[in-house]
């Protein structure tokens, strides 16, 4: 029944009982706060004060004052947007997609993975929404009948496609992590002793008590939902990537987009990811739950889908050539040898050859290299959006039209404070939720917890271990 | 009437496993099982059948992909047909390429919030509603099976007892309920 292969290495180090996994992950919510916290939480809440403070201004006084103009109509913003919805793809890769590949190792990652994408996806959200200028007219993009005659908004539109994969996205992936965390919030109600953590958690458990019939359906409806939201994790970011796709302009109008900008997304959420789960797993001491493995198989994801992104780069070049079309060949050429060949270059650097160096056993199993790694991926990942969206239209067919982008200070102000507001949440989940999800390790802990393992019979119990180790 | 419980608690998911499946085969009738993780292969023990919701999924997916399909129609061909740069969006089937990314996203959201809500709702798993499980450490590492003597009237209360006690139960609990 709890069994798995030997030479597999465990998924739970130490000799964990059920009840320790539950006083493991609870411990670092029922404890005060570490200092470090508050110092994160402090510089955090600024950054994202004064970004709110800039979208304040923006909206008051128009998109004017990013450093847009008439030629290039698009640069931070959705760059910003593409970056956040990218880095939001891990979350629901790692729950949906993993689950129905019954991967167990997605188990020391999922929940905080989840938490990342909704906060990566409400963060995306609110760059086309500003960029609208007008935020209290945002609900024009859904299909409403209204007081202006028969006005619809066009379905033929990738805009609004997207509008509709976003809004999926996000509400899917929030449903899939609120039915995950019931159950452990339901451990937290049953454990705090101070009544308005008590009460707080008691409300946010549901009334969750753990009968047979509701693990039947928790177990469907996470079945059915991974299986549904497999399909959305491909779809969302294509329909991002149709946004430039189905447009006439030489470096957006590319075939390829698809597949890469989906392969680019998963690059970049797992990076975000490693960034992430390294501080926690240190700060939180969960390193019995996150381990050298869990780093090791999430580096390798990043190679492949950073291969397929360097393929892709590669291809795009040589298509662009091939096509003969000379537009095309322009438009990547000035991308390369233009006065943005620095961006250009910074994202060859980061996402072409720093995913191959993880071909190498002790770089992909170093805990160090791979935190650089992971950081360097998602400043390459923000500078390919950039290198996509404003070398390709700040030289269009009118060249007294051309034109060159330079950063305003609220399309600094704006970007940066996402980050902040990004970590606001992401810090107060870290402080009030359940990081690992409680009730699906315990399922684990027999055939992957390091004690249960290769254990099966005592007599054997000795030389397994020793042969193990 | 009054209905005498009997809460047995044990330490290990397996040990509660094969000890239910010994009450079973001698005739016990096990209302219910309480446990902070999924429990497999205990459903088809204790008699509990496997969850619908899955059909009910597929049905509120087809919901949404009719709605979207109606609604596109109407919108995109019936009651405003555009014409955009010479090319008008002519019938649903000439324009139906266009409507896949909404048609999938909308069937999508559709299936997966119409079920997200039937399970809360069925599990009875709403916010404010209070816990039902008779120990705080069924959501830790204790596993309860719960045995109603109005539907084990074969047995004696020290039979029950004294079964649970022998296939491994490490606490037996009793309560009255109106």
């Amino acid at each position: 029944m709890h069994k798995e292969a030997a030479i597999r290495e465990p998924l739970i180090l130490g000799h964990k009982t059920y009840h320790d996994i539950t006083v493991d992950v609870c411990k670092p919510i029922e404890d005060k706060a570490p200092r470090g916290w508050y110092v994160l939480f402090t510089i955090a809440l600024i950054i994202a004060i004064y970004g709110v403070g800039c979208i304040m201004y923006l909206l008051g006084t128009g998109i004017g004052v990013w450093g847009i103009n008439k030629t290039i109509g698009w640069a931070w913003d959705i760059t910003n947007f593409v970056w956040w919805v990218g880095i939001g793809h891990a979350g629901t890769l790692i729950s949906a997609v993993l689950l129905l590949f019954r991967q167990k190792w997605r188990m020391a990652i999922n929940r905080s993975a989840e938490a990342m994408t909704i906060f990566a996806v409400f963060m995306a959200g609110t760059f086309p929404l500003i960029h609208m200028g007008r935020l209290w007219l945002g609900y024009w993009t859904m299909p409403i009948p209204n007081q202006f005659g028969s006005l619809w908004v066009n379905f033929n539109s990738p805009l609004l496609w997207d509008v509709f994969a976003i809004s999926t996205y996000l509400s899917v992936s929030l449903v899939f992590w609120y039915i995950g965390l019931i159950p452990d919030f339901a451990t937290l109600r049953d454990r705090v002793k101070r009544p308005i953590p008590k009460k707080m958690y008691s409300i946010l458990s549901f009334g969750w008590s753990g009968r047979a019939k509701n693990w039947n359906r928790f177990e469907i409806v996470s079945l059915v939902l991974a299986g549904l939201s497999t399909p959305l994790v491909f779809s969302v970011h294509s329909i991002v990537s149709f946004d430039f796709a189905t447009s006439v302009i030489p470096g957006w109008h590319t075939t390829i987009f698809p597949p890469y900008f989906v392969a680019g997304a998963v690059f970049s959420g797992f990076a975000m990811v490693q960034t992430l789960m390294l501080v926690i797993r240190k700060a939180f001491r969960l390193e019995a739950y996150i381990h050298t493995r869990h780093i090791e198989y999430m580096n390798i994801v990043i190679m492949v889908t950073g291969s397929i992104v360097g393929t892709a780069y590669i291809t795009e070049l040589f298509i662009s050539w091939y096509s003969g079309v000379e537009y095309e060949a322009y438009a990547f050429l000035n991308r390369a040898t233009g006065p943005y060949w620095w961006a250009y270059w910074s994202m060859m650097t980061c996402n072409v050859i720093s995913p191959q160096l993880m071909w190498i056993k002790p770089l992909r199993r170093s805990l160090y290299f791979t935190f650089f790694i992971s950081i360097v991926v998602n400043i390459g990942m923000w500078f390919e959006r950039y290198v996509i969206i404003v070398t390709s239209i700040h030289r269009d067919y009118l060249p007294a039209a051309w034109s060159m982008h330079y950063p305003s200070h609220m399309d600094i102000g704006v970007y940066i404070g996402t980050i902040g507001i990004f970590f606001v949440f992401y810090l107060l989940f870290a402080r009030f939720f359940p990081v690992l999800p409680i009730a699906e390790l315990k399922t684990i802990l027999k055939s992957s917890g390091e004690s249960y393992k290769n254990a099966p019979d005592h007599h054997e119990h000795e030389s397994n271990h020793s042969s193990h180790h | 009437m009054a209905e005498r419980i009997i809460y047995a608690t044990y330490e290990d998911d397996d040990v509660l496993k094969s000890s239910a499946k010994k009450l079973v085969s001698k005739g016990v009738r096990i209302a219910e099982v309480f446990s902070p993780f999924p429990i497999h292969g205990i459903d088809p023990i204790i008699g509990v059948k496997n969850t619908r919701l899955g059909i009910m999924a597929f049905l509120y997916g087809l919901t949404g992909l009719l709605l979207a399909t109606v609604g596109m129609k109407y919108i995109m061909i019936d009651d405003w047909p555009m014409n955009v740069g010479g090319k008008p969006n002519g019938t649903y089937l000439e324009n139906m390429l266009a409507f896949i990314p909404v048609t999938f996203e909308f069937t999508v959201m559709c299936a997966a919030h119409g079920m997200a809500i039937t399970y809360l709702w069925k599990n009875k798993t709403l916010p404010g509603l209070p816990a039902s499980n008779p120990h705080p450490r069924t959501t830790d590492d204790r596993f309860v099976m719960e045995l109603r003597l109005s539907e084990n009237n074969k047995f004696t209360t020290e039979e029950l007892e004294d079964m649970l006690q022998t296939s491994g139960a490490s606490e037996l609990d009793f309560k009255y309920v109106k």
